[in-house]
């Protein structure tokens, strides 16, 4: 009885501090909303009109046609033509293209031999995803128009599921709300601790009968209801803005959501067990948000990383959530059907929650 | 274990913590006596508040043991603190929350019911006048107000005993007399209250006393017989003996400590084989000083710089 009322005091008085708090109340909100934009608008895979030039120094009906072919494809604008390859490289050098096309002199001669390569594209690789944009451009046929050159391309047809239209904005914005959640959770949480502790409240509410179990899960309870309002934020947005559909179950989603957001209240729990003040708090949340984002799988597909780095997504909690996550909304899968993810998000957050407890002492020493 | 085996709320014996090489706290010993004001009196960093954050549980003692209300602090430390109140040197409750609001968290905390809850509130915001500031944010209060407000919340769940840490170091002389006002009203009501203090007036009415010198207790006892059975003249120039002669009057054998108050001196002189009193009067006499030496009543400074003067204490600083 007492136990529950101290819990209910703790989360009460948490809650009331953050409601408090304006730039942190302001954070609710605000976060998810400048991320869903950014991330939203700004992140496209769907590369389109890379600046290119182009050196032609064949100049025939075969080259000309050939550099339409290219254009035609819209993965590179029209090329800019220049004279020679020396201002190719000088223009892919200053970053004024990131594709350069020559097309030497016997360019004719190439196709019909067939043993040295006809045409050259010069790739930046300094950017990322660029290159393996291009290597699309190869499978532009030579010669189209006169057939010359047998191309396969059309004998192997491509089709998406899933996200017929090929738009960035479904691939991204379900996974936008697991990487928003593990930034704005584990920021909260991280700082809750160690800003009582760096204002001097800790010394006083350690001094009291408080256990520690009700401590953090008082802190912790507050911010549950704070991740669920910022996923309904994220799934309004996704569907107004960005014409995402969520084809599974609504109530399942909010489930593996609140394993996730759990998981992730956990671990910003654990990160203010170590930290000392609110600076080290943050940096350490920081140190959890980079590997969350590069490893999971938003950023790059989980099966092309090498193994250790799969071994350390397995660790990460957003990996397990992107899988739920882009299951239910875009493909429609069933909970069930996902169980080992729902299992390690749960594992995850007693084990992160069950690590704070232990290190988390009432006393100063 | 029974609570209220000895009529001593706290007993420590041997109680000592080091940080590192420091020692903090060493080797004290320590009978509060219950429905008293206790005081430890000591400069900063004589142990005052890790004692405290001993008595409490908060920090665990290197070497010793503490009983406080009957129960091992170190083994069973939340016991304790269902009947402890315990006021931090500095404000610790919540700036971002009202008058009510940290009194209804802290009784919540301490398991009061909803409605005794109510009733309490309301009887601290009036005993404490903070009845007209029940809705301001704490962060927004003057020290004093502060202060009261911390204090009701240290007795929201009428503890037995409080733990008080410099409790009066930031308010006003004002409010430093209602503050005492206050424990005594607590004392008389069956609360024991150990204070701790650099004020020798506040030192002085305390019941007992307990005086701290880097971590060790040098000396114990009431007040009144603390100052009586000094052992030490304290001698009165009634005259001022200008810079150069108080300099040498104050590295005479014996003299202990010399203060100048106004135009007078206080000189306090080692008791010890009698001998130290007739050779600072013959030394006086030499140096063409013939205003007699007047033995006056030693007060608590005294009594401290005494202690502190003690040969156990000099040895081992």
């Amino acid at each position: 009885m007492n136990a529950w009322r101290r819990l209910y005091a703790i989360a009460w008085k948490e809650a009331t501090q953050l409601r408090r708090d304006r730039l942190s109340f302001g954070m609710i909100v605000g976060l998810p909303l400048v991320q869903m934009l950014l991330f939203g608008y700004a992140i496209n895979f769907d590369v389109r009109g890379l600046k290119a030039v182009v050196v032609d120094e064949a100049n025939t009906t075969a080259s000309r046609d050939y550099i339409a072919a290219l254009t035609a494809t819209q993965v590179v604008g029209r090329p800019r033509a220049l004279a020679s390859g020396a201002a190719a490289d000088a223009a892919l050098r200053a970053g004024a293209a990131s594709v350069a096309i020559l097309i030497p002199g016997d360019f004719d001669r190439r196709i019909q031999g067939g043993a040295r390569s006809a045409a050259q594209i010069i790739v930046d690789g300094a950017e990322p995803s660029i290159q393996s944009v291009v290597q699309g451009l190869v499978a532009v046929p030579l010669n189209a128009r006169h057939g010359m050159v047998q191309n396969n391309a059309r004998l192997v047809e491509v089709r998406t599921y899933y996200n017929p239209e090929r738009r960035t904005a479904v691939q991204i914005v379900p996974a936008l709300i697991g990487v928003i959640l593990s930034v704005t959770m584990v920021l909260f949480t991280s700082g809750a601790i160690v800003r009582e502790r760096e204002r001097g409240n800790l010394e006083l509410l350690i001094a009291t009968p408080v256990g520690r179990t009700e401590l953090l899960v008082g802190k912790f309870l507050p911010y549950v209801a704070i991740g669920l309002v910022q996923t309904t934020l994220i799934l309004l947005v996704g569907r107004w803005l960005f014409n995402v559909p969520i084809i599974g179950s609504l109530l399942q989603l909010y489930v593996a959501a609140l394993l996730f957001v759990g998981a992730s209240l956990a671990l910003g729990l654990l990160v203010s067990t170590f930290a000392q003040t609110q600076f080290q708090a943050f940096q350490l949340a920081f140190m959890t948000m980079l590997p969350s984002i590069l490893l999971s799988g938003f950023m790059f597909p989980y099966d092309g990383m090498p193994k250790l780095a799969q071994w350390i997504a397995q660790l990460i909690p957003l990996t397990h959530f992107n899988i739920l996550v882009r299951g239910i909304v875009l493909r429609g899968a069933d909970l069930s059907e996902l169980t080992p993810q729902l299992l390690k998000l749960l594992a995850f957050m007693l084990a992160m929650f069950g690590i704070a407890l232990l290190r988390f002492r009432k006393r100063l020493d | 274990m029974t609570a209220t085996a000895t009529d001593a709320a706290i007993v420590a014996r041997g109680l000592t913590r080091r940080f590192g090489a420091l020692t903090a706290v060493d080797h004290v010993d320590l009978d509060v006596p219950r429905g008293r004001i206790y005081g430890f009196l000591g400069p900063n960093g004589s142990g005052k508040s890790t004692s405290l954050r001993m008595l409490c549980g908060l920090l665990r003692p290197s070497a010793g043991s503490a009983t406080v209300l009957g129960f091992d602090v170190a083994k069973s430390p939340d016991e304790v603190r269902r009947h402890l109140g315990y006021m931090t040197q500095k404000f610790s409750l919540w700036d971002d929350l009202t008058v009510g609001e940290n009194l209804h968290f802290m009784g919540s905390i301490y398991g009061l019911g909803k409605q005794a809850l109510q009733r309490r509130i309301d009887e601290l915001l009036a005993e404490y006048s903070l009845a007209g500031l029940r809705n301001q944010r704490a962060g927004t209060m003057s020290g004093g107000q502060r202060q009261r407000l911390a204090l009701a919340a240290a007795t929201i769940h009428e503890p037995e005993l409080l733990l008080l840490d410099e409790p009066t170091s930031a308010v006003d002389p004002q409010s430093r007399r209602d503050f005492w006002d206050r424990l005594f009203a607590l004392a008389n009501a069956g609360t024991t209250v150990l204070v701790s203090t650099h004020y020798m007036d506040e030192a002085e009415r305390c019941h007992r006393l307990a005086i701290l010198a880097e971590g060790r207790l040098v000396a114990e006892g009431a007040p009144a017989d603390l100052m009586e059975n000094i052992a030490a003249d304290v001698l009165r120039l009634d005259r001022d003996p200008g810079v150069a002669l108080r300099a040498k009057i104050a590295a005479q054998p014996g003299v202990l400590g010399v203060a100048q108050i106004g135009a007078q001196l206080r000189i306090i002189c080692a008791r010890g084989a009698g001998q130290e009193r007739a050779r600072l009067h013959e030394f006086l006499l030499a140096a063409g000083e013939t205003t007699a030496l007047e033995p006056i009543q030693a007060n608590l400074e005294d009594v401290f710089v005494v202690a502190t003067h003690a040969p156990h204490n000099r040895a081992a600083a």
